[in-house]
């Protein structure tokens, strides 16, 4: 951080001030909005490749038997579909974009703790991105183990695994470093007077994700390493035929990915509970039980793994245990759903874009997280376990919540970062027509689940066609909505109305300075003497 | 007979679908209550009815309420859930026992006198305990009508039970991912009256270890290789004795080989030795310790003796 005595440089981070010009002067900045900006750039391009791949699957499921590809190739498919949006789009999603960006800005600071290192993190991500997308066209094909790579599959087919875990290993790391700079940054540069008591609920939630970032995905990292081992030097850790334990591995797999579903949801709650009090002009409702509860989960969110695993022959007690828990957890997420609502009652709402999304985000989670508990029970899991009620719970969970909440954050935060408004109307028409498409597209895989439709299948019998024609028709009425919301945004960007300092009256501290921000935020940093969300 | 969701086809359906109308119950309620408020607050609160926002204070009873209720419901749900999870791991010590071999990519069934089939036959009213086994990667044993899946883990003695209570036939999926074609990894289960059942069993083979063709099929290699010339993963093994292939190395040469015993012996015990031009390495496991050597001569000899039109090539 530069001396408080030197003079404040009054143009804004859109503007090139350092020795490069151009395309170089973003690639070699330091500075947190641009790093964050790249990353949005960089997570909305592979989000893009993954919505095609996933129509791809959706044209071959209309009909059973072959419709366009063969089975191997759909494999593949569904596996890269996996990588590309679970360790490159969900996982960074909110966090290394508006968590670079407003991370800072909204807890009074000039940048995160180490800068550099936050455009090493993004390198890292850009590297481990380069060699997943390059797994796709290699040698031996495409990984086709699912994004799980399952043992001892994932240790004996021929096609690309190794490339393709070296990629998830480095995007790992890419995140490592991430949550370990943020941690430090709420840390270190709060602004003065500025308690944690007195964070925003998005810092806060950034700040929960961070230590599972950095506790948890070190435990993936080794677990991949291993799977890397085994498979060049025949080591033996998971496959029985040479000594292993394939269910090591999934217990390894889960401890990290079960808390990176809470990386990927714990920020969307963040954005939602900024959202609901500025368009509501209302105080946030249970300010400390809604920080408090992203910690619980972050906490408990550790000890769930197991139900991912209920059918694979683990002891009576742990089942017990891992039911017990994953239970326990929902409750923090039901406090939070609860608490927004409570802070519209009584509010000013205005049906502005971003709450929209919010909206929809609280629907259709509330949907992702009530069928989680379907799963969650012992009796019904065995039922549904492993067929496409999963997939749609998922989806409902980390593309109806994780995604849309991503999209309210892009309509939200939009004007401060281009200083530029896109086109109100048409932004309300796309987020209508992405919600419509969502539900046509995921919900009948609850129904033809609970029929018995296993997931990942290529094929499938006459009956379940019905509920697959609707999902492919949701699927491209979904896509027509992302591509309106996209087109909107792109235009704006450059071309909408100059949007003011503080369009929808917000009080977190980025409402307070220019729109776009000045390349050091703060003229002068404030002094922080209330809670935030302080209406008058 | 492959439709809808089937009640009552086994002891299980009853407690399992009643867990699911317990916590779907609890889930609609929960739903419809949270719709309903948000569309209301939005309504009614809308900065055009509602101009300035009411600051409301928070009321420690009221957050204690919403976080002891769900707690109270969940924990329902989990016990719910629990007890009657308890009874799938719990099969009678008079079950008839049947070894399910689930593998790339079909289904086996073993029962207790060594007599081998495709289908799983089982007799009505009688419990029946499978023990699943799996010689390559993990499969899912799943039998939506029964409401029970298990997975198929290699080296791992899983098993799972139930009592078939509805004469029919109902499908049998794999439901955890296996490779190319977990998709057609498919078979049935059959209910029968037990007079039924045990004609059936009189008239299945014992699994035979000097006939090649039992040998093949018991072992699931035809899901991979046909006889008639198709060609499936694997190369079909139409004409397979004394042909010409061209194979492929681990260090990427190429080389021509004669169809001979000694190659015929490599390709089950190391498949990945010498492997076809024009097909994928690592997809065929070793069965190295699984075929035993006699097993492995009677395959040879079974392919010697099979017609041999490719021969003249
Ligand atoms: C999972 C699919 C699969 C199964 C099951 C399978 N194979 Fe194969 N097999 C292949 C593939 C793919 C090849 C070609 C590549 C290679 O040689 O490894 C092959 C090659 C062979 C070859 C060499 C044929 C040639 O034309 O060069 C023989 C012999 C063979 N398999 C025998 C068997 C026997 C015997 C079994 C059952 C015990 C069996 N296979 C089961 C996939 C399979
Ligand atoms: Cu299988």
């Amino acid at each position: 951080m530069r001396a408080e005595a030197q003079e404040f440089y009054k143009g804004t981070y859109l503007e090139n001030t350092g020795r490069y010009k151009g395309i170089w002067a973003w690639l070699t900045s330091t500075d947190h909005k641009r790093i964050g900006l790249m990353y949005l750039y960089a997570i909305a391009t592979f989000f893009i490749v993954g919505v095609i791949m996933g129509l791809l699957m959706r044209i071959e499921l209309i009909s059973p038997g072959k419709t366009i590809v063969e089975p191997q190739a759909y494999n593949g498919l569904f596996t890269v579909h996996g990588i590309i949006m679970i360790f490159m789009v969900v996982i960074p999603g909110l966090s290394a974009t508006f968590g670079n960006f407003f991370l800072p800005i909204m807890i009074g600071a000039r940048d995160v703790s180490f800068p550099r290192l936050n455009l090493f993190s993004f390198y890292l991500f850009l590297f481990g991105s380069f060699l997943a997308i390059l797994s796709q066209f290699m040698r031996h094909g495409p990984p086709d183990t699912g994004w799980t790579f399952y043992a001892p599959y994932s240790t004996t087919t021929g096609t690309n695994v190794i490339m393709a875990t070296t990629a998830a290993f480095i995007l790992g790391f890419s995140s490592i470093l991430t949550g370990l700079n943020f941690i430090v940054t709420v840390h270190r540069l709060r602004a003065p007077g500025m308690r944690f008591f007195r964070m925003p609920l998005f810092p806060w939630a950034i700040y929960a994700t961070a230590w599972i970032q950095l506790l948890a995905t070190p435990v993936v990292g080794i677990t991949l390493l291993m799977i890397i081992a085994e498979r060049l030097f025949r080591i033996g850790f998971f496959d029985p035929a040479l000594g292993g334990d394939p269910v090591l591995y999934q217990h390894l797999f889960w401890i990290y990915s079960h808390p990176a579903v809470y990386i990927m949801i714990l920020p969307a709650m963040g954005v939602i509970t900024e959202i609901i009090p500025t368009f509501c002009q209302r105080k946030v409702y249970g300010y400390k039980a809604i920080a408090l509860s992203s910690v619980a989960i972050a906490a408990v969110g550790y000890l769930v793994w197991g139900h991912h695993m209920y059918t694979s022959g683990m002891s009576g007690k742990s089942l017990w245990l891992f039911s017990f828990l994953t239970f326990v957890v929902a409750v923090p997420s039901a406090i939070k759903v609860f608490n927004w609502l409570a802070t519209m009652y009584k509010g000013s709402i205005d049906m502005k874009p971003p709450f929209l999304f919010a909206l929809f985000f609280i629907f259709l989670f509330t949907i992702g997280g009530l069928t989680g508990l379907v799963l969650g029970a012992l009796a019904t899991n065995v039922h549904v376990h492993d067929t496409s009620f999963v997939v749609a719970h998922f989806h409902y969970i980390i593309f109806g919540g994780m995604g849309f909440a991503m999209f309210a954050a892009i309509h939200y935060w939009f004007p401060k970062i281009y200083g530029r408004m896109y086109n109100l109307k048409q932004a309300t028409v796309a987020s209508i027509i992405m919600f419509v498409g969502f539900n046509l597209l995921y919900f009948p895989q609850f129904i033809i689940g609970i029929e018995g439709m296993p997931r990942r299948y290529y094929d499938y019998f006459p009956q379940f066609q019905p509920a697959q024609v609707i999902s492919t028709i949701g699927g491209f009425v979904l896509a027509a909505g992302l591509a309106l919301m996209f087109y909107n945004l792109i235009r704006s960007a450059r071309k909408g109305e100059k949007a003011p300092a503080n369009p929808w009256n917000g009080t977190t501290l980025e409402w307070q300075i220019p729109s776009p921000p000045p390349l050091e935020n703060f003229d002068e940093i404030p002094h922080i003497n209330e809670r935030p969300y302080s209406f008058k | 007979m492959n439709y809808g969701i089937h009640y009552g086809a086994s002891n299980f359906v009853e407690k399992i679908d009643y867990t699911f109308y317990f916590i779907l119950g609890i889930d609609i309620f929960f739903f419809i209550l949270i719709t309903i408020l948000m569309i209301y607050f939005v309504v009614r609160y809308n900065k055009k009815r509602h101009q300035k926002a009411v600051q409301v204070q928070e009321r420690t009873w009221l957050e204690v309420l919403w976080i002891t209720i769900p707690l109270i419901l969940v924990l329902a749900m989990f016990y719910v859930g629990w007890k009657n999870y308890i009874p799938l791991r719990r099969p009678p010590k008079d079950a008839l026992e049947v070894k399910v071999i689930g593998r790339m990519w079909d289904w086996q069934f073993v029962y207790p006198d060594g007599k081998v089939a495709t289908t799983l036959y089982v007799p009505l009213n009688k419990p029946v305990k499978l023990n699943l086994y799996s010689p390559d990667v993990l499969h899912g044993f799943f039998i939506p009508a029964f409401r029970i899946k298990e997975d198929v883990v290699p080296g791992k003695n899983n098993y799972t039970w139930f009592t078939a209570t509805q004469l029919g036939e109902y499908d049998i999926y794999c439901s955890a991912y296996c490779g190319m074609r977990h998709a057609y990894m498919y078979s049935k289960v059959k209910v029968v009256p037990t007079e039924e059942f045990n004609s059936i069993l009189a008239n299945l083979k014992v699994a035979s270890s000097t006939d090649g063709e039992a040998v093949l099929r018991n072992n699931g290699c035809f899901s991979c290789h046909s006889m008639d010339g198709t060609r499936l993963v694997g190369p079909s093994f139409k004409g397979l004795w004394g042909a010409k292939k061209t194979v492929i190395t681990p260090d990427g040469k190429k080389e021509t080989i004669v169809v001979d015993e000694k190659y015929l012996e490599e390709s089950i015990i190391d498949p990945n030795a010498k492997v076809e031009e024009g097909f994928m390495p690592n997809v065929m496991r070793s069965y190295k310790g699984i075929i035993k050597d006699e097993e492995i001569k009677a395959i040879i000899e079974y392919f010697k003796n099979s017609d041999g039109e490719a021969k003249k090539e």
